[in-house]
């Protein structure tokens, strides 16, 4: 089976303009986490969609998934989320095995909540990907140069632009694989994860690059959000409104 | 649910406009594949008036489409069904209804819209579209049902001939040798079995595909006593003059001609002929929802459906910007209908 998850555990407000956690916030007339839901239904590869939820904010959840006309009971599951991106992760896993077991051939479809823009394509690529190589993860080509520098006041390097790229989501993954794979880990290893390409990066596993879409930002900032409502035609004057 | 739309901003020059829709109220569609037409392809070539090209863009270029029910709440479908879809939009009443019309076909009435001339057409990644702008069907290759709407245009046409012309259905002539007078060809085939079908053309090779009509001629070659009942223009552009003063000049008295080609500019004709032979001028380019169903019934026979497979190219799906320029760039030189698998 192909399941989703939509990592929206976050509770975090940093956009300073609103109380509620960024995925909750209207894009044109939406909460931007229903748009990302209902580009995931159109998949019609993905079986069941899990979406992770801070446990404070899932009574919401569930009352805009009524609002939106999409209580499916039996393809979309709300789950607490856990404490960071990965603790979500296994959290749904753990949800997916309790109810339909372990089976190697097993996928899920891991996505940001605040990229309601992504594609059919981009899911429907990735799905294949895992499928054929365990694990793919949505880049884009990098644009601009990337600078390394460790002291944060000198350039230490400049890897060569052309083999760089700029990470995105879904990450989609052979549900036994990530797991497996994830228990190899050492504590002081999973500390320093901050997506999950890199546990298999770091165990060796390969991960197929799918190619992304420079559209498919991640609403982060007030500047991304500004940018994401101007491309969907949303009011603007509103949002400063909203600010003051 | 955001959508992108991918719209024709200029000649030549692609650009993706971000839409949200409804998933609840309409039914909602994944395009699976597209074909090319002439209309399309002016547009993309910057072939159409200046100011036609100012009114109508930016627009999502295709008609010719078939594709997938991905969600219908609508209740008339289920998902993963097969359907084509009907490009042509008819102004409805309050209750969201096409009012009963007995006087105009929903194709030509006042305030209907035709999608990729004048409105967003299907080169979008979803469509969500009126359940009654959609029409199943089973057993039918998707390449194939691609081309529905263009064989519904056929089906429109020779229904308009049979409903408007005099009785008399002998022979029939059919003037271009292009894939509108092919699929034009296979219609009149199937529903008037007993008539004599004449194609009449200027590329022996392409001529030669019509082995299912009675006789072909090239243009200069057309035997000096021919007399027709009743024909039907497949031309269009430079080329409608020749072909439609040939017809005038063929068709037998109080007879019919059905002209489809479309041409940028004004065509001179020959009025006194025709005025002479009492001759019918119907005029057609487009089909509705009768013509699709009639379109649709064709093409589940096994003969047929081979028929129009053979002039489909199928072009490498379009996932990119640079896929689409490819498909457009293809379609100039495939002599009869590009296809091709959207994944965009």
């Amino acid at each position: 089976m192909v399941f989703g998850a939509i990592l929206a555990g976050g509770s975090g407000t940093r956009m300073h303009i609103s109380n509620m956690p960024k995925q909750f916030l209207p894009l044109d007339d939406k909460p931007i986490i229903i748009h990302t839901l209902e580009k995931m239904l159109m998949c019609s590869k993905i079986d069941v969609i899990y979406i992770g939820v801070n446990p404070a904010w899932l009574g919401y959840m569930s009352d805009l998934l009524e609002k939106y006309e999409l209580d499916f009971d039996d393809k979309i599951v709300l789950t607490p989320g856990g404490k960071n991106r990965n603790d979500t992760i296994f959290n749904i896993i753990n949800e997916i095995e309790k109810k339909y077991g372990e089976d190697e051939e097993n996928i899920i479809v891991t996505h940001d909540a605040v990229r309601p823009f992504v594609t059919l394509r981009i899911l429907d690529e990735n799905i294949e990907n895992a499928k054929t190589y365990g694990a793919c993860d949505t880049v884009i080509s990098a644009v601009d140069t990337i600078v390394m520098s460790k002291d944060h006041e000198q350039i230490d390097s400049i890897p060569d632009r052309t083999m760089m790229y700029q990470g995105q989501t879904p990450q989609t993954f052979k549900i036994n694989l990530i797991k497996n794979l994830y228990k190899q880990l050492k504590p002081s290893e999973k500390n320093i994860l901050t997506d999950a390409c890199k546990i298999c990066v770091m165990k060796g596993a390969p991960v197929k690059l799918v190619k992304g879409n420079s559209s498919n930002i991640k609403i982060t900032t007030i500047s991304d959000y500004k940018i994401a409502q101007v491309i969907v035609g949303g009011n603007i004057a509103e949002l400063e409104e909203e600010k003051q | 649910m955001i959508n992108y739309v991918y719209q024709l901003t200029s000649p030549q020059f692609f650009s993706v406009k971000y839409e949200d829709i409804d998933i609840n109220k309409k039914v909602i569609i994944r395009p699976r594949y597209m074909s090319i037409c002439h209309a399309d392809q002016r547009y993309y070539q910057g072939n159409r008036d200046l100011k036609v090209m100012r009114e109508k863009l930016p627009m999502a270029l295709i008609h010719e489409c078939c594709g997938q029910v991905v969600m219908d709440k609508t209740g008339h479908f289920k998902p993963g069904q097969q359907v084509v879809m009907i490009p042509n939009s008819p102004q409805r009443d309050l209750e969201g209804n096409i009012p009963e019309e007995s006087t105009y076909y929903e194709n030509y009435r006042p305030g209907t819209k035709f999608l990729s001339s004048g409105v967003d057409g299907f080169m979008r990644e979803f469509v969500d579209i009126e359940p009654d702008r959609v029409i199943p069907f089973e057993n039918i290759p998707m390449q194939t049902a691609a081309i529905t709407e263009f064989v519904s245009v056929a089906c429109h046409a020779v229904t308009r001939l049979q409903r408007i012309s005099h009785k008399e259905r002998g022979n029939i002539a059919i003037w271009g040798d292009g894939a509108l007078a092919f699929v034009v060809a296979c219609v009149l085939r199937s529903k008037m079995p007993k008539t004599k079908i004449y194609v009449i053309g200027k590329n022996q090779r392409k001529l030669s595909r019509f082995s299912f009509v009675t006789k072909t001629f090239l243009t200069y070659n057309i035997p000096k006593d021919l007399q027709v009942d009743h024909s039907f223009e497949c031309v269009g552009g430079e080329g409608a003059l020749d072909a439609i003063n040939d017809m005038i000049e063929f068709i037998k008295p109080q007879g019919s001609m059905v002209l489809m080609g479309v041409s940028e500019n004004k065509v001179a004709i020959n009025t006194r002929l025709v005025l002479e032979k009492g001759i019918t001028i119907i005029g057609c380019s487009r089909s509705g929802r009768a013509d699709f169903e009639s379109a649709i019934k064709l093409m589940e026979t096994q003969r047929i459906r081979r028929r129009l497979s053979s002039i489909i190219y199928e072009d490498a799906p379009v996932r990119t910007f640079d896929d689409m320029h490819r498909a457009f760039a293809d379609d100039l030189n495939t002599p009869f209908k590009t296809v091709f698998e959207w994944k965009a």
